[in-house]
């Protein structure tokens, strides 16, 4: 195979099911081996995403190191992609948009049921956390947004083998779902 | 054991080296390290970098939402955090584990099988056998499962086949892989189809006999590097998790043991509505995961793990036969009455993916799963606390409700946090054993990785777990001034730059 299409993914404020669903394309995976190259991924040992085609970004932005992550892709792939409910509107994480930064940090660490030594976690080993979840077209320009919580390995298979064939991506009615 | 690791006694002139994952996908943990002169490690942390606020924002929601909404915890285990959440507001409406429908019952069981089926293959093949199978130090071109598909196709392809079942089983239980809608308060929301049943059932066989395969590779690769499987990352600890009322190994609901290092009993059989009686989290201030202890052994001593190797250790017997066979040749491997290896909880973890598979056929033959009544129901109460072994480990889920039904407080233990302090320990050693006073080298990265991943730690419980830390090293001197930076090349390189 000639030119393989490089592919590089990345959880941000995630819960990991978008690339759960990714991992569903089971034995489909064998076949994808041989058209596309996994760049960094949570599949391969790659730590900076370089010169890819294709981006695939679960997960809204929720701190400091996550906005740093997305630029990255931005800047070294050809076509981002927003991937499942929190990268396209933040998702369930953004639940705690609506309550104070400080509120949240108190229950967990302060005032929870059985909690010893209560105290917020500080250190300079941190990365910051944004006072809002964002979705991930606040922060750079997307290119394509696949819906679903998570979408399901179909959509994955069809988007992908859509763009390697030089089509333009199209979802069939049945492969949207926004759950 | 290596605690005295945790905080250098005197921070001033020590060079500072931090392990971090900021470029892995789901890398929102990191190690640091403290330095002396000798390059003699003075402290070893593992930082939790990520937090969410959960327990806060589910408050003001109705109960009846939290199966779905908690489940976003977590993508590789959303069906143990469903249940957990699902066993708590079973009490919320009156309902006790001892008079949930037998076919109910029956039902989040298979359904759990499916979830630890699917995520210890998970883990085993898709994110550790590329290190078990080429070695710890090898080309990085070479750690993930496409070149495990490649080299060794029959197993990386059964790997991607096991998870694959345990999926199904999720879906024909749940309606989707990744968090569909099962359970509710006091029963579920529908049976199993003759359909579903007998597709199942099809292939349950040879999932058996894979899994059986599997236990036979670990076991194969753990004697094959002795004895540094037993040395490496290896701590002695105390041990977690459920148990059924015999005493045998339990996943889905039970009481709790915990044993110490020489394996005496600490506690046996405990209600786990009263863990609050049993254990505490204290706060540090370097990380976001909490640390949980045994009350009754306090602070220093009562830290203990959770998961496959403390439930394979904890139980009496296994109540499949040829997990429990497993099991025995497990136990004889060690001389002493508890395994500690760490790299041992690989070897447990493909066990129980094997008791998963037995247990399965044997529902799967239940008619039970059929029919029958789905939902009991009961007198309002006002708190609730589910607790299940998820793939990671014990996991707590605890709420109360107003008299409205909506969310007043919650408290989520989940599995990884467990692990905290283990995992801790687990740095310290390979930090204090295998790395002081040497060098910074990229086997170096790549031990500290093994240690922590053997674990199949779930940090922020979601963002963990498939795959491999790309590493970036970098060596700063008490200034702040970078002296030294290693960093691992897409094709595998190791460069100084
Ligand atoms: S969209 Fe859903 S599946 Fe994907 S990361 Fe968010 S919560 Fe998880």
């Amino acid at each position: 195979m000639a030119n393989k299409i490089r592919v590089a993914t990345t959880s941000l404020a995630g819960c990991f099911g978008c690339h759960m669903s990714f991992l569903d394309l089971d034995e489909r995976l064998v076949a994808l081996a041989e058209l596309v190259e996994f760049d960094r991924s949570p599949i391969t040992d790659i730590e900076h995403a370089s010169n890819c085609d294709i981006g695939l970004i679960e997960g809204g932005v929720c701190n400091s190191e996550n906005v740093h992550t997305l630029r990255e892709f931005r800047k070294n792939c050809k076509i981002l992609v927003a991937v499942g409910a929190c990268a396209i509107n933040g998702g369930l994480p953004a639940m705690r948009n609506f309550i104070p930064l400080e509120e949240c940090l108190n229950e967990a660490y302060l005032d929870g049921i059985g909690v010893e030594n209560p105290q917020i976690p500080s250190d300079v080993e941190l990365p910051l956390l944004l006072d809002k979840v964002r979705p991930i077209h606040e922060v750079v320009k997307i290119d394509y947004y696949l819906p679903g919580c998570p979408p399901s390995a179909d959509v994955f298979w069809k988007f992908l083998t859509d763009l390697l064939e030089g089509r333009e991506p199209e979802l069939d009615y049945e492969l949207v779902h926004y759950d | 054991m290596y605690e005295h690791l945790e905080t250098a006694p005197n921070r001033d002139n020590l060079k500072r080296v931090v392990v971090d994952p900021v470029s892995r996908v789901e890398g929102h943990g990191k190690v640091s390290l403290l330095l002396d002169e000798n390059n003699k490690v003075q402290q070893a942390r593992l930082h939790i970098v990520e937090f969410r606020g959960f327990e806060r924002f589910i408050q003001g929601r109705p109960y009846w939402e939290l199966p779905v909404l908690v489940q976003r915890l977590c993508g590789i285990c959303p069906v143990s955090h469903h249940l957990a959440a699902a066993k708590a507001i079973d009490q919320l409406v009156g309902v006790d584990p001892e008079n949930l429908p037998v076919s109910a019952d029956k039902l989040r069981r298979l359904l759990h099988f499916g979830q630890v089926l699917q995520s210890h293959a998970l883990h085993f093949f898709h994110l550790s056998s590329p290190d078990l199978l080429f070695g710890f130090e090898s080309d990085i071109g070479k750690r993930n499962i496409i070149a495990v598909l490649a080299d060794y196709p029959d197993i990386g392809v059964q790997g991607v086949k096991m998870r694959k079942y345990g999926q199904e089983v999720i879906r024909m239980v749940s309606g989707k892989r990744v968090h569909g809608t099962g359970a509710i308060a006091g029963g579920m929301n529908k049976a199993l189809s003759k359909e579903e049943r007998d597709y199942l059932l099809a292939d349950i066989d040879q999932i058996i006999q894979w899994a059986v395969d599997s236990v036979a590779l670990i076991k194969k690769v753990h004697c094959a590097n002795l004895p540094y499987y037993d040395d490496f990352a290896t701590i002695r600890s105390n041990y977690l998790g459920l148990v059924k009322p015999d005493g045998a190994l339990e996943l889905y609901h039970g009481g709790i043991r915990a044993k110490n290092a020489a394996g005496g009993t600490i506690t046996d059989h405990f209600d786990y509505c009263r863990y609050n009686d049993l254990i505490h989290e204290e706060v540090r201030s370097w990380t976001y995961m909490k640390f949980p202890y045994l009350l009754s052994l306090g602070k220093e001593e009562g830290w203990y793990r959770v998961g496959p190797l403390a439930r394979v250790n904890n139980c009496d017997y296994i109540n499949t036969p040829l997990a429990e066979a497993a099991r025995m040749e497990f136990k004889a491997h060690s001389p002493e009455a508890m395994v500690h290896s760490t790299l041992a909880f690989h070897w447990a973890r493909l066990i129980e993916l094997l008791h998963c598979a037995e247990s399965i056929k044997g529902l799967l033959h239940d008619a039970d799963l059929l029919g029958g009544e789905l939902v009991a129901h009961g007198e309002k109460r006002y708190e609730g606390i589910g607790v299940i072994e998820a793939p990671r480990g014990t996991l707590f889920h605890h709420y109360q409700v107003d008299e409205n039904d909506i969310v007043t407080k919650a408290n989520l233990i989940v599995s990884t946090t467990s692990n905290n302090m283990g995992m801790n320990e687990s740095v310290r050693q390979v930090a204090a054993e295998y790395l002081s006073g040497r060098e910074l080298t990229e086997p170096l990265l790549n031990n500290l990785e093994v240690a922590i991943r053997a674990y199949d730690p779930c940090l922020s419980c979601a963002t963990h777990a498939v795959g491999k830390m790309p590493l970036q090293l970098e060596l700063i001197d008490a200034g702040g001034a970078l002296i030294d930076k290693l960093v691992k090349h897409g094709n595998g390189d190791i460069e100084r730059v």
